[in-house]
Order: structure tokens, then C-alpha cells, then sequence
């Protein structure tokens, strides 16, 4: 007889049962007593803020971490991984939210990579790119066999990575944020996939913070809020409100709402502006804008269509080829980044670990980054450390940034309190300015509240903002005028009450304002 | 405990050095000595008597400086394998200069010459910074061939322009004026006060790292190169000063060891000291006061291992301490940030 667990039956019905699983990590309690019932054959959609746990309780699913208590299931047996190779064993793939392929191998190569396909003892690239062929016909999951990855698009990448779990026999799969990187057509494609791999019995757990794709893809729901489980939904008899309230514990405003205001006179222009990237290729081609104070303009696109290039040479990171950067009446093409901060030029890194971050640094000299040779911070040379935990203390309470403990060193805070610590520091600087890129990556609904709400205080208090976003539904709901990016150039620009999602679509895909329009 | 916690810093390399004690004793034992004669020598040759305890602080001072050098540099960001060289520009230099100071009263003549070794140590790390930051050549390269024109530059100096005498390839003396007042004179030996200039080095480099901008810029460039760039720091600028900061201590060591010392440039005078700072810094984990520590227990080491070599056990066991020392130290380093990466794994 199976063991029975709260009147649930651990038959086959269940392609994962977690029962009691708790991790603890230093100073944390990552995951308390954590259930999860995962039908097989279904779509189960995992949802909950940034350091609820997610993550960890699926590493700890695919053997990369271990339970400090609790037990799992998998079709109905009783599994201890002591690492992947284990879980894949049982049936297990990961899609990790970053892509686990090597860049310059082909599409056959990196799916095989690992287990190949041997003739004798060599490796057999026929075999691999049969193999992969029929996988990729077999679920639909169109891919090119033999292109490299580098040069293929995300959306694509994202195929393969699916395709190498199959050829691992997953009949499980955990899908770790996979639409961020995507575009609106792209992720419905992937919906296909998903739709078509439920078909034919594989059992799919997909985390996500995005209520609509929640509500469009999943069978089940189990929601978790600060390493616990606050709700066990069936998709069918919830709405995105009731999600978002056990995610966050209180009512939270999906949309925010924007005041309609005149914006002032052009605080920041940009033109003509050619960029190289790092290989030495082109990836800005003669863009042209303008940001008015208190005014709001989205740059929307896809990754990679030299939005990071085109950032990186407005704050003075990366070297301008042509074209001219105009900031508060001056020329400032050439400038370094530290004479851009002095004039009073803001800026939200999209990669907050890379470039917002000194992780090895404590939070209160995290705060101080850029400002830190400008008194009171600092006199004649010597750190005024009173002032600095001063300004600490005072931006942790102004942030609601958590644990407030401004001695933890910045990589300890979970993602949505770091990018709260680089926004916590960056508004303090007093800006006329504002470069945002990627302000809501990878954070919770709470927080991109918050952050969205912080944005358009900055928008009342006239600072010009320049927001990229791969996000149609931030650009949306926050932008005044809408530029589409595609491989380095303005398809058009539009304002969100006058486009679709559609439209904008079309435009990230490579298509102009005039061809999308007729 | 935590990964992070600061008693690690301690913990581990005190543990690091009684486990390699007790390893090297297992292979005392198996040549067929006795290791606690063996450490009772040692600990006698190092510390037993006046002598040998000036001995040992004399070892002691280049140790510390090459090893504020080394880590200066691993906190900025940048692998300083050239304190060698430094080293011995430093020497180099402070002797040119301090041969023609004879008439000068040694108020002046001293911090001239002594400062006069920190800038040629400066200025020729400060070549490998310079490229680096220009043109991105790597400064292991760098500096490494930086040794060997630095190395080949003095014995030209010592057996062409320079040379006196026969036997060793040397220098004149310095003027008198030039040498350092020992602090302690015993027997033949006079202990050098250069031990009390590298102590004060060791607490201003602590002061420049933690308490000032410069400090708080280095650290950064040295944690997150992207990051500072962004928080408005020149990464350009910050690595050659980083090298040249780097490059100041190990010049200093150099022209210590001639102030101090042997009062002129001998050519066996860095005899790897330079390098040995690369093992001092990691032991003391980049901190200036564990960069002490360690270069007193690497001296220690050597003056003790004359004395163990009378008992009949070879005195290269010390260089087997030493090797299971810094695996030890560096292997705490792969566990911590085994455990740290694990940590970063859950979002």
C-alpha cells in the first residue's frame, strides 16, 4: 500500500510530491516546510516574490541543493539526489533561467554535449544531428541542427536547451523563468511547445512571476511567499488578483496608474549616435532621441538589438564612434562616467550584479558607489564612515530595503533588495537625468510596484528618464512616447494609448513604424 | 560559522600551520628522525637566545614589505608577480643615491634614499600598470620579464660600473650617513630598525585600504572592475597606481635590505625574496596584519631550519611546511567560495 501523506495518495497520479522540504541557509530560512503536488501530465506553475523560495525549492527537485528535512517523491518513489546527474536519471530537466550552452558549438553539439553519440570511440555528429532532428520534429520545437549558438536567436537558444533535457529522457521538466528573455510572439510560441510536450504526457513545472502567462498556461498553481506555501490553486477557479494577494500578502496594484503631465524642455539628446559592441561589429546605427524633463521614453526591443551598447555610451562606459550626446545644454560625448554623475546623470544598470554591485561590499558602501569621493562621504581623501552609515540608515528606511542590516555585503540581500539598494542610490543622487535599463528583472510583483511607483515620483519631480525594457507591459504602463529598437535602429516611435502590444511586436521583430501601420 | 565570518581569517591559517606541522612530522619520521628534536631545533634556532631572535626580525622585515606588496596589489585587483624585480630596482637605486650622499647629515640622507627606493620599485611596476591598462597586456607577463631585465640590469651594474672588490659581484658601501642606526647591536649582528619602518608601513596600508577614498576606490576596481567603472572609477588610473603602490613596497624592502643590511647592492641580495612575498600574502590573506604574522612565521621558519639541519634533518622540510601552509590557506579559499556560490544559488 502506498504511503499515504495527508490524504493524498502517493500513486503514479503524481509526478513530484515535495512533502515538509525545508532549507535552511545562513541567517535564512529559504524553504519551511514546503509541500508541492505536481500531477503528472499537467502544467504546474509555480508563483512568488523574489527569495520566496522558488528557486531553491527546485534546485533542491533537480539535486543541485539538498533538503535539510523532508522528503520527495517521484512517481511515487522515494528519490535522495546527491546531484543532477541523479535527478536526470529519474527523468528530471532544467531549463535554467540563463542558458547553460556553449556559445560556439552547434545546435547538435551543445544537445549532445555531455551523454554523445558515439561510433566506437569517437564522437558521432551524424547520430547527434538525427538525434536532434527527430526531437526537434517529433515536439515541434524548431531549431537549425547546425548553427552555432552565437548565432542563433533567444528564443531558439531557449528551444535547444528544451530539446537537451528530452534527449535526457526528461519526463519532468522545470522551467526556470523562460519567458524574461523572450519577445510577446516568441513566448506564445513557447506556449505552443509547452501545450504540445503536455500532449504527450510529459509532466511541466514552470516558475514565473507573470500572472497573465500563469493564467494562460497552467493547470495548477502553488503560491509561495517567504519560503512558505500560501496557496494551492487550481488555475481554472482563481484570477490574477487572488495570485497576487498570497504572493505578496496584502492587495497589490497590478497596473499603476500614471498622471497625465506636460513635460519641460529637452534635458537629454542623442544624435546620430553610432556604437560598436565588443566584437568591433556596429550595434547602435544612427540613433536619434530626445528625453524631455518629466517625461518618460521607452525604449522597447528585444535583448541584443544594442540596447546594452547604446546605454553604455550615454553613461560614458563604452566609446562613442559618431554622433553627438547632448546633456542639459552641453556636449557631453567623451565625457566619463564620473563627470556625467557630477552633472547630475542617474543610472539603473540592467545587469545589477555585474555593474549596480559590489557584491563583496557591505550595503552602506554599496550606497555610496559614485559618490563616494563627494563630501560628506568623503574629506581630503579620508571616508567620513558617520555620514556613510548615516545615509544607510536613512535610505533603508526610505526603501523598506530588508534585512536592514546595511553591514550584510551586498550579495547577500535578495535580488529585489539589491536592485532596491542600486535605486535606493541612484535617486539620492539628486538626478536631471535617468538611464533605466531592465528595472524589473527578475523581480516580484511587490517590487516592481514599487520600483514602477519610485519611477513616476522621479517623472513628477521633472527628471527626464530614458527606461529600456524588454518588457511590453512595463514599457506600457510607464512610458509617454514608445521608440521600438531592432538591430540598432528606431523602427518608429509611438505612445502607448495610440499602439497595441501587436503593433510593438511587430516593430521588435524588425518591421517599421509605416509597414506595421498599413 | 559562517563562510563569511571574519574568525576564518584567523581560524584557518593557525590551523593551516599546526596541520602542517604535524604532515611534516609524519615525514620526519619517515627518514628516521625525531621530529620533536627536530622542533625543538627549530624553535630553538629561531627564538633561542639574542641572536637568533634578531635574526629572525632581520628576515622578518623584507618579508613583511614584499608581502604588503604582493597584497596591495591581490586586493586591487592586480597579480604583482614582479616584487622580485621591484625589490631590486629598489636596492639598486637607494644604493646609487646613497654612495654620493656622504656629506648630507643622515636627517635628510635617510628618508631621501630610503624614498628614492620606493619610487624605482614604483616606477617599475608602474611600467607593467601602464601597459596593462593601455594596451591590456597581461601583468603576470609583464612583470615576470620585468624581473629579468631588473635581474640582469644589476649584475651588469655590480660587475661593470659598479664593482668593487673581488668575489661576490658588489657594490661600494653607502655613505654613513645613509645607513640605518641599527636598534639593537649583538655581537656581529645589528638587528635593523627597517623592522620598525615596515611595521608603520603595515599599519598606513591598512589605513589607506580601509579608512580612505583611494582605498575605497582600489578595492572596488579590485572586487568588480564593471562596477566601479560605473561607480565613476578609471580603471586605467587605478591599476597603474594600484601597481605602482604595490611596486613602492617592494622597493622599499630593497633599499632596506641596503640601508639596513649589507649596506651596498650584493647580487644574490633579493634571493627570492620578492617571490616569497607571493606565499607571505596569501597565508596572511591580504591583510596587513596578517601580512606580519606570516612573514614572522616564514622567517621564523628560515633561521630556525639552520639549527634543525644540526640534528640531522634536512632543512628543506621548512619548504615543506611552507608548500602545505599555502595549500591549505588557498584550499580554505576554494571551500569558502564553494560555500558561498551555493548560497548565491537560491534567488
Amino acid at each position: 500500500m502506498p504511503p499515504s501523506l495527508g490524504g493524498i495518495e502517493l500513486d503514479k497520479e503524481y509526478a513530484v510530491v515535495m512533502k515538509g522540504i525545508t532549507k535552511r541557509f545562513p541567517g535564512v530560512l529559504a524553504n519551511d516546510h514546503v509541500d508541492l503536488f505536481v500531477e503528472k501530465g499537467e502544467i504546474h506553475a509555480i508563483v512568488g516574490e523574489n527569495g520566496a523560495g522558488k528557486t531553491t525549492l527546485m534546485n533542491q527537485l533537480y539535486g543541485l541543493l539538498h533538503p535539510d528535512e523532508g522528503e520527495i517523491y517521484v512517481f511515487g518513489k522515494k528519490v535522495h539526489f546527491k546531484g543532477p546527474r541523479e535527478a536526470i536519471e529519474h527523468g528530471i530537466g532544467m531549463v535554467h533561467q540563463h542558458f547553460m550552452l556553449v556559445d560556439n558549438l552547434t545546435v547538435a553539439e551543445n544537445v549532445v554535449l555531455g551523454s554523445e553519440t558515439k561510433k566506437g570511440f569517437l564522437f558521432d555528429l551524424n547520430e547527434a544531428r538525427k538525434v536532434v532532428k527527430d526531437l526537434s520534429e517529433k515536439y515541434g520545437l524548431l531549431v537549425d541542427v547546425d548553427a552555432k549558438i552565437e548565432d542563433i536567436p533567444v528564443g531558439m537558444q531557449q528551444r535547444v536547451e528544451i530539446i537537451k533535457t528530452l534527449y535526457r529522457g526528461a519526463e519532468i521538466l522545470i522551467l526556470d523563468e523562460p519567458t524574461a528573455v523572450l519577445t510577446p510572439q516568441e513566448a506564445e510560441e513557447l506556449f505552443e511547445i509547452l501545450r504540445r510536450l503536455k500532449k504527450s504526457g510529459k509532466t511541466i513545472i514552470f516558475i514565473s512571476h507573470k500572472l497573465n502567462e500563469v493564467m494562460e498556461i497552467s493547470d495548477n498553481v502553488t503560491v509561495m511567499r517567504l519560503g512558505k506555501v500560501t496557496g494551492r490553486l487550481k488555475t481554472s477557479e482563481t484570477n490574477p488578483k487572488e495570485i497576487a494577494r498570497l504572493m505578496v500578502g496584502r492587495d497589490v496594484v497590478l497596473r499603476v496608474e500614471k498622471e497625465s503631465k506636460e513635460p519641460g524642455d529637452v534635458v537629454f539628446e542623442v544624435k546620430d549616435l553610432w556604437v560598436k559592441d565588443n566584437r568591433g561589429l556596429d550595434a547602435v546605427k544612427g540613433v536619434s532621441l530626445k528625453v524631455r524633463r518629466g517625461e518618460i521614453v521607452g525604449i522597447a526591443g528585444v535583448a541584443g538589438n544594442g540596447q546594452t551598447e547604446l546605454v553604455e555610451a550615454i553613461t560614458g562606459l563604452r566609446k562613442v564612434e559618431k554622433g553627438k550626446i547632448i546633456f542639459d545644454g552641453i556636449d557631453v560625448t567623451g565625457f566619463s562616467p564620473r563627470e556625467l554623475r557630477d552633472m547630475g546623470m542617474a543610472h539603473i544598470p540592467e545587469d545589477r550584479l555585474k555593474y549596480g554591485l559590489i557584491v563583496e561590499y557591505p550595503a552602506y558602501y554599496n550606497l555610496i558607489l559614485g559618490r563616494h569621493h563627494r563630501f560628506p562621504f568623503s574629506e581630503s581623501n579620508f571616508l567620513n564612515k558617520r555620514f556613510i552609515l548615516k545615509n544607510a540608515e536613512d535610505l533603508f528606511e526610505e526603501f523598506d530595503i530588508r534585512p536592514r542590516k546595511p553591514e550584510m555585503l551586498g550579495g547577500n540581500f535578495s535580488g529585489g533588495n539589491q536592485q532596491k539598494i542600486v535605486v535606493a542610490r541612484e535617486l539620492s543622487h539628486e538626478p536631471k537625468f535617468m538611464v533605466i535599463s531592465q528595472p524589473t528583472r527578475g523581480l516580484d510583483v511587490g517590487a516592481i510596484e514599487f520600483i514602477h511607483k519610485t519611477i513616476l515620483r522621479m517623472r513628477a519631480r521633472n527628471v527626464g528618464i530614458l527606461l529600456i525594457s524588454m518588457e511590453l507591459e512595463e514599457i506600457f504602463s510607464l512610458s509617454d512616447r514608445i521608440l521600438v529598437i531592432y538591430e540598432g535602429e528606431i523602427m518608429g516611435e509611438t505612445r502607448p494609448e495610440e499602439t497595441t502590444f501587436e503593433k510593438v511586436g511587430l516593430m521588435m521583430a524588425g518591421h517599421r513604424l509605416e509597414e506595421v501601420e498599413r | 560559522m559562517r563562510p563569511d565570518s571574519r574568525i576564518w581569517s584567523f581560524v584557518v591559517p593557525i590551523a593551516a600551520v599546526i596541520l602542517a606541522l604535524m604532515i611534516a612530522s609524519i615525514v620526519i619520521l619517515l627518514i628516521g628522525k625525531n621530529p620533536v628534536v627536530a622542533y625543538e631545533a627549530l624553535i630553538k634556532g629561531a627564538f633561542g637566545g639574542r641572536q637568533a631572535i634578531a635574526d629572525t626580525i632581520i628576515k622578518t622585515t623584507p618579508l613583511i614589505l614584499t608581502g604588503l606588496a604582493v597584497g596591495f596589489g591581490f586586493r586591487a585587483g592586480v597579480f604583482n608577480i614582479g616584487a622580485e624585480g621591484q625589490m631590486i630596482m629598489g636596492a639598486l637605486i637607494a644604493t646609487v643615491v646613497g654612495i654620493n650622499l656622504g656629506g648630507v647629515p643622515p636627517v635628510i640622507a635617510i628618508p631621501v634614499t630610503m624614498l628614492i627606493g620606493m619610487l624605482a620599485g614604483a616606477g617599475w611596476a608602474a611600467i607593467a600598470g601602464y601597459l596593462k591598462a593601455k594596451t591590456g597586456a597581461h601583468e603576470v607577463v609583464s612583470t615576470i620579464m620585468l624581473n629579468w631585465i631588473a635581474t640582469y640590469l644589476s649584475s651588469y651594474m655590480v660587475t661593470e660600473p659598479l664593482a668593487v672588490g673581488s668575489g661576490t659581484p658588489k657594490s661600494p658601501e653607502i655613505a654613513e650617513s645613509a645607513k640605518l642606526p641599527p636598534l639593537l647591536t649583538i655581537g656581529a649582528t645589528e638587528m635593523t630598525s627597517g623592522i620598525i619602518i615596515a611595521i608603520v608601513a603595515a599599519i598606513i596600508m591598512y589605513i589607506i585600504l580601509e579608512k580612505t577614498t583611494t582605498g575605497y576606490e582600489v578595492k572596488a576596481a579590485g572586487f568588480n572592475p564593471y562596477a566601479a567603472e560605473y561607480g565613476g572609477i578609471s580603471i586605467s588610473k587605478n591599476i597603474t597606481m594600484s601597481m605602482a603602490i604595490s611596486g613602492a613596497l617592494a622597493g622599499l624592502a630593497g633599499a632596506l635590505e641596503v640601508m639596513g643590511v649589507h649596506h651596498r647592492f650584493l647580487g644574490t641580495l633579493s634571493g627570492g625574496k620578492g617571490f616569497d612575498g607571493i606565499s607571505v600574502a596569501l597565508i596572511g590573506q591580504n591583510h596587513p596584519i596578517g601580512i606580519m604574522f606570516a612573514a614572522f612565521l616564514m622567517a621564523s621558519l628560515r633561521t630556525g631550519s639552520n639549527e634543525m639541519q644540526f640534528v640531522g634533518v634536512p632543512k628543506h622540510i621548512i619548504m615543506i611546511i611552507q608548500g602545505i601552509v599555502i595549500f591549505l590557506v588557498a584550499a580554505d579559499r576554494i571551500v569558502r567560495t564553494i560555500l558561498i556560490r551555493k548560497k548565491k544559488v537560491r534567488s
